[in-house]
């Protein structure tokens, strides 16, 4: 991985709207550093799934800050860290169960973790009970 | 701006239009005039149609499924229509297709509001 080519930083209220946003800042950011555009469409439904999780279940009922870092490197490979300091995750072992949710009267189907391990190459979830969640995704951005 | 949505209904067929971005957020706001559709019209096929979609996540999984559940509480069926590849493939890591029969028709991506 090494050496940091670009990265950006962005703070935002768990606000259902700024899901959109976040997307946007992905998409946009990749564009400009040629990723390919599977990739691009891949990491976006990704993170989507991420922030949507921070916003429904991280701060469920009360509202916080979600924090969106890209790191890009020169390898090729992205990092990219989701961040709430919300309610957190008792089991994650059964969080990142297919069809598992804690949200099932909202509709929530279950699948969002299932659908980022699919979409990146690595993912990685940080979390204590009280103190919030981090989601790390890490996923090469060129065509192969 | 908040996400409305197109349907016909001719005979006991109701299909609705999905347009925009299927995330949480703009979802709610779907389902909901979706339901107010299925109550007034009570097909006995529904259609939902993805050709005007251009980004989807879970949140669009969760429409089909709690679409799917109500249709088949009123001994309804339901289809999902022109899911462009992206989508199309979602719904197969979701496994709906299962359950769920996805189907191409003419006017696909030719959707006149």
């Amino acid at each position: 991985m090494k050496t940091l080519k670009n990265h950006i930083k962005l703070v935002f209220p768990s606000h259902s709207e700024n899901e959109g946003l976040a997307r946007l800042a992905v998409s946009g950011f990749l564009a400009a550093e040629g990723a390919d555009v599977s990739v691009i469409a891949e990491l976006k439904t990704a993170v989507s799934e991420g922030v949507t999780n921070a916003i429904v279940h991280g701060y469920r009922n009360t509202h916080g800050l979600v924090t969106l870092e890209i790191k890009l490197f020169d390898s090729g490979r992205a990092k990219i860290l989701i961040k709430d300091k919300g309610a957190g995750i008792e089991d994650i072992t059964k969080a990142m169960e297919p069809l598992f949710t804690t949200a099932p009267e909202e509709e929530r189907a279950g699948l969002g973790f299932a659908i980022m391990q699919s979409f990146c190459d690595k993912l990685r979830v940080r979390s204590a009970p009280g103190k919030g969640t981090t989601l790390t995704l890490e996923k090469y951005i060129y065509k192969r | 701006m908040l996400p409305t949505i197109n349907y016909c209904a001719e005979r006991r067929i109701l299909s609705v239009f999905l347009k925009g971005e299927l995330d949480h957020h703009n979802t709610r706001p779907i389902r909901e005039q979706t339901d107010i559709a299925v109550t007034k019209y009570r097909p006995a096929l529904l259609v939902l149609d993805f050709s005007g979609v251009t980004f989807m996540d879970s949140s669009g999984i969760g429409l089909v499924m709690g679409r799917y559940k109500r249709m088949h509480d009123m001994g309804a069926d339901l289809l999902i229509a022109n899911p462009t590849p992206p989508i199309e493939r979602l719904i197969r890591l979701a496994s709906v297709e299962r359950i769920v029969r996805i189907v191409y028709t003419a006017h696909s991506g030719t959707v006149k509001e």
